[in-house]
This record gives C-alpha cells, sequence and structure tokens, in this order.
C-alpha cells in the first residue's frame, strides 16, 4: 500500500507540477494572441502555445504525436505563416476598432456561455473516473502500435489522406501561379529599345555605383567624367530608401598621397 | 493528477479560438486562431484516448493534424491571391458580393 503511494506521488506530482506551470501559461498567451496587435506577435505566441501542447502531448504517452506536433507546426506551418506575413507586409497591423456594432460584446458573451458548457460538460463526462492509461496499449512502444493502427484499420483513411496532401499541393501551385498580362521583353528587343530610344546615354547600359577605390559600396552614386554623380547607378529601392550615400564623404583629398622614398 | 484537467485546457483554448475567428480581421490572424482550434481538439483526443486507454484518440489528433496541414496550404494560397488583388489582407475588405 506504501509503494503504491509512493509510485502514484512519484509518477503524478511532477506531471501536475508541468500542468500547472504550462496549462495557465498555454491560457494566457493564446489570450495573448488574440489582443496583441501585429500578426507577427500573434505568430510568435500561436509558436509558442504550440510547443506547450506538444509538451502536454509527451507527457500524456504520446511521444509520437509530440515530436510531430513539434515538427509540423512549429517547424512547417508556423514557418509558413511568417513566411506569408512577410510576403503580405509586417507591417499591416491589424486594427482593433470593430467594424460591426456590438460584435464584441455578443463574442464574448457566446464564448463564455459556449466556454462554461463545455467546460461542465466535460466535467460531467470525466469527473472520478479513474484513467485507464496507455501503459498498456504501448507496452511495445508508441510508434508501433500507432503504426499498426495506422496500417490496419485506417488504412484506407490513410491512403485518402495522401490523395488529400496532393490535392492541396496541386491547388496551391494553382492558386499561387499568376499569369502575365504583358509579353516579357526578350533581350532583343531591350537591346533594340537601348539604341532606338530618344537618347543614347544609357546605351552601353547603366554606370555602376561606387566612387574611388575608398567607397565602391552599392549605396554611393557612381561619379561621371565631368565630375558630377550619378544618381541612376544606385539601386531605385536604395535610393527610394533614403540610403543613398553623397559621394563627397568620400573624397579622396583627404589622403595623403606623397609617396615617400623607401631608403 | 486529474487527467481531465487537460480537457478544460483544451476547452478553454478551443473557445479563444472561436473568439479570435469572429473578432479579429487580419485574415492571417483568423487562420491562427483555427489553427488554435484544431490543436485544442487535438488536445482532447490525447486526453481521452489516455482516459480510455486506447490509441484510437491519437490515431485522430494525427489525421487531423495533417488535414489542418492542408487547410493552412491552400488558405494561405487563397489569401495570398487575395492580397495580390486588393492589397490587403483585411477579412473586411473582400466585400465586392456585397455591393
Amino acid at each position: 500500500m506504501l509503494q503504491l503511494a509512493l509510485e502514484v506521488g512519484q509518477t503524478a506530482k511532477p506531471e501536475a507540477v508541468m500542468f500547472w506551470i504550462l496549462g495557465p501559461l498555454a491560457v494566457v498567451a493564446s489570450l495573448a494572441m488574440l489582443l496583441v496587435k501585429k500578426a507577427v506577435h500573434s505568430a510568435i505566441l500561436m509558436a509558442f502555445v504550440m510547443i506547450i501542447l506538444a509538451i502536454f502531448y509527451i507527457a500524456q504517452d504520446a511521444a509520437f504525436l509530440g515530436i510531430v506536433q513539434i515538427v509540423v507546426y512549429t517547424g512547417a506551418v508556423m514557418m509558413l505563416f511568417l513566411f506569408i506575413l512577410m510576403l503580405v507586409g509586417v507591417d499591416s497591423s491589424d486594427s482593433l476598432t470593430e467594424t460591426i456594432r456590438g460584435l464584441r460584446p455578443i463574442a464574448i458573451t457566446a464564448a463564455v456561455g459556449f466556454g462554461g458548457l463545455m467546460v461542465s460538460l466535460l466535467g460531467q463526462a470525466t469527473i472520478g473516473r479513474q484513467s485507464v492509461g496507455l501503459s498498456a496499449a504501448n507496452a511495445d512502444g508508441n510508434v508501433q502500435a500507432l503504426a499498426q493502427l495506422l496500417f490496419s484499420t485506417y488504412v484506407f483513411p490513410f491512403e485518402v489522406v495522401s490523395a488529400l496532401l496532393i490535392t492541396a499541393a496541386l491547388g496551391a501551385m494553382v492558386l499561387a501561379h499568376h499569369q502575365r498580362t504583358i509579353i516579357r521583353p526578350t533581350q532583343r528587343q531591350l537591346s533594340i529599345n537601348r539604341f532606338r530610344g530618344e537618347s543614347l546615354g544609357t546605351a552601353a547600359g547603366l554606370p555602376s555605383p561606387g566612387v574611388y577605390a575608398r567607397h565602391n559600396a552599392v549605396d554611393v552614386p557612381a561619379l561621371l567624367p565631368d565630375g558630377t554623380p550619378a544618381a541612376d547607378s544606385v539601386n531605385a529601392t536604395l535610393s527610394a530608401r533614403g540610403d543613398m550615400l553623397d559621394y563627397k564623404k568620400f573624397d579622396l583629398s583627404e589622403i595623403n598621397t606623397k609617396v615617400e622614398e623607401e631608403k | 493528477m486529474d487527467a481531465s484537467n487537460y480537457l478544460y485546457v483544451s476547452a478553454l483554448l478551443f473557445t479563444i479560438g472561436a473568439v479570435g475567428v469572429v473578432v479579429r480581421r487580419n485574415a492571417i490572424v483568423v487562420f491562427m486562431c483555427i489553427e488554435l482550434m484544431l490543436n485544442a481538439a487535438n488536445l482532447s483526443f490525447v486526453t481521452f484516448s489516455r482516459i480510455n486507454g486506447d490509441l484510437n484518440g491519437q490515431v485522430m489528433a494525427f489525421f487531423t493534424m495533417v488535414v489542418a496541414a492542408c487547410e493552412v496550404v491552400v488558405g494561405l494560397a487563397i489569401i495570398v491571391t487575395i492580397y495580390r488583388s486588393r492589397r490587403s489582407a483585411s477579412v473586411d475588405d473582400a466585400s465586392l458580393l456585397k455591393r
């Protein structure tokens, strides 16, 4: 009896500590996900919640699912989210003003009602019920037991899911594909345009950026033979951002050009 | 510790996710809230599998993950397509059929 109590204490206590630290953290992080303004912060908090859920899975004898959760969710899905966020624009912060009048109070009231209902239902279904535990089902190892189920009982859904994955990949490709509305000019066409244009100034190509030997970075305009800076030698994106440097800063006059004879 | 505590956490996460879907305007954040709901369902699958001593719940959670991954791929592609044509990822701006 004492041995049993000790065993239960030893196995249950660390899990309880883990749960009471991580459980509230998960809830707080997901609440913060709703409340923060920037989508990137939401994504980071989401990844945090996913990792906590992975720990929960591993703590509940679902080691395989825990690892898959980390690999698939925090690895692939969240990276995809961040990738799309960067594509769409990081600073596209959400305005938190409500556009439909009275939506927020209604949503919160409904959520409190729904959450209360769900918690009470779950409590009624499970309270006082001793959990069986998975040590018997996982006797040969969690992965082996899952594989046995997946490739016997669930072999047909498994195949269907593979079809679903391929369809999703194709769908994403079709959606992301975008048709050119104008024909892309060929090398020949570009060359003809250069010489038949109004001026022959850029016939030999644009000047490359950088002055002298002291600074040849792309953010300094080149100097034309008459000493004037060529603004179009700097990338248009850099000059639009205001990152173009003044070429005068790299003037050579301050350098001692006198050559001393070696003895 | 009672395993049903995990179920309460999962119910809370699901509810928070549902509120997010309704309240937030940014399509990407709405999507993340849907992911949160799916994950909450997964957590209760895993917990029920432990309570009942049966691995079927874990297989279900595994399938949910695959479906969620597909849904993310297609959904984000749709968001990118909408963004490309109207320069906005807000769910309120895609209201052409209303007018």
